[in-house]
């Protein structure tokens, strides 16, 4: 399976994504450039880590508009998995493949730090190997990781069961105190109502070896291999799901971000 | 004519960087700052004569690319109907 990393002027974290995909799982990957105007066959594309055109205007604005966005949403549209890390996850959000934005952090720091992350979704594309529940420690190195969004447009996005990932406590609650960028409703990471586009925040490429310390990162990657080796099994997946499906249908505002599109 | 765009966080949202800069005017004393919103501004010379039109294009310009709408508001104002000087 042929994974895709962009890289736009300021990324820095495509190699180590590049690395994950084709030296930990073995699979083939290339590298788009951000004016290239396909995603070259991707089965998976991913938006690295780092600071596309320099964050100007504002984290991921000006990314949002290169013309391998393009691309990206035509493979989006057609159900193409699509990751975004980090500076990845804010062009995400700017393209108006998510819903929200992102603020500063709420204590003003650049804040690079290791993180606990609670599963929130199992049954998405790029979650199926790991539970509901359960605590991932990943790395978090960013100052706007502030996600925000309106409260109605909130309610609807956890109605629809859209939050795959959240910050929480070793003891895996919500608590003010471990989150790392006071994001409304300790939010880490989001998926589209087609649940084939995830963004979020942490890092899992910086934890998919041991030489690294952790592996907690390697089943975002590995799930979504195995989601695009059995399609079918993801299929089933979704369809057990169907109440959170329908709860989408009722908010039809959620993937529509009245900028940047 | 030239153009200035405002762009800053919506009231309703907390803005981290204005209250930084409150708590800080209020260290070099103005005590009496009660609130910060931190923003940018953009001058903008554009090659139109039409009032009207040059205003619709730089809401415009502020709806697609210069504001966030999630969380951003934005003004517009024209600052020099002629020629091509700074302000």
């Amino acid at each position: 399976m042929k994974c895709g990393v962009v890289v736009f002027p300021g990324s820095n974290c495509d190699h180590d994504v590049y690395h994950v995909w084709k030296h930990v799982l073995q699979q083939d990957a290339t590298f788009l450039w951000h004016q290239d105007e396909t995603v070259k066959d991707c089965d998976l594309v991913v938006l690295p880590g780092g600071f596309a055109y320099g964050d100007y205007l504002r984290a991921g604005a000006l990314a949002a508009l290169s013309p391998v966005m393009t691309a990206v949403k035509r493979h989006a549209a057609a159900g193409g998995l699509v990751l975004g890390v980090c500076n990845g996850f804010q062009v995400l959000l700017e393209a108006g493949l998510l819903p929200g934005a992102m603020r500063r952090n709420a204590s003003q720091r650049f804040v690079c730090a290791d993180v606990w992350l609670r599963v929130e979704r199992d049954d998405l594309p790029f979650t199926r190997g790991l539970r509901a529940g359960q605590l991932l420690r990943v790395p978090v190195a960013h100052a706007e990781g502030n996600y925000e969004d309106s409260p109605q447009r909130l309610d609807a996005l956890e109605a629809a069961g859209l939050v795959a990932f959240r910050y929480a406590s070793p003891a895996g609650e919500l608590d003010p105190a471990w989150n790392p960028n006071g994001a409304a409703r300790a939010i880490a990471g989001i998926c589209n109502p087609e649940r084939n586009v995830l963004g979020l925040m942490p890092h899992p490429e910086r934890c998919a070896e041991e030489i690294l310390g952790s592996t907690d990162g390697l089943a975002i990657f590995s799930g979504a291999l195995e989601t695009l080796r059995h399609p079918k099994a993801a299929a089933a997946t979704s369809a057990t799901s169907a109440p959170e499906a329908s709860a989408a249908a009722e908010a039809p505002d959620i993937a529509r971000v009245e900028v940047g599109s | 004519m030239i153009a200035r765009v405002t762009v800053y966080p919506r009231r309703e949202i907390l803005d981290p960087q204005g209250k930084a800069i409150r708590d800080a005017l209020a260290r070099v004393g103005f005590a009496g700052v009660e609130d910060v919103r931190a923003g940018k501004s953009f001058e903008i010379r554009l090659g139109l004569e039409d009032r009207d039109l040059a205003l619709r294009q730089l809401r415009e310009m502020c709806q697609k690319l210069l504001a966030n709408l999630v969380v951003e508001d934005y003004a517009v104002e024209i600052l020099h109907a002629e020629g091509g000087e700074r302000p």
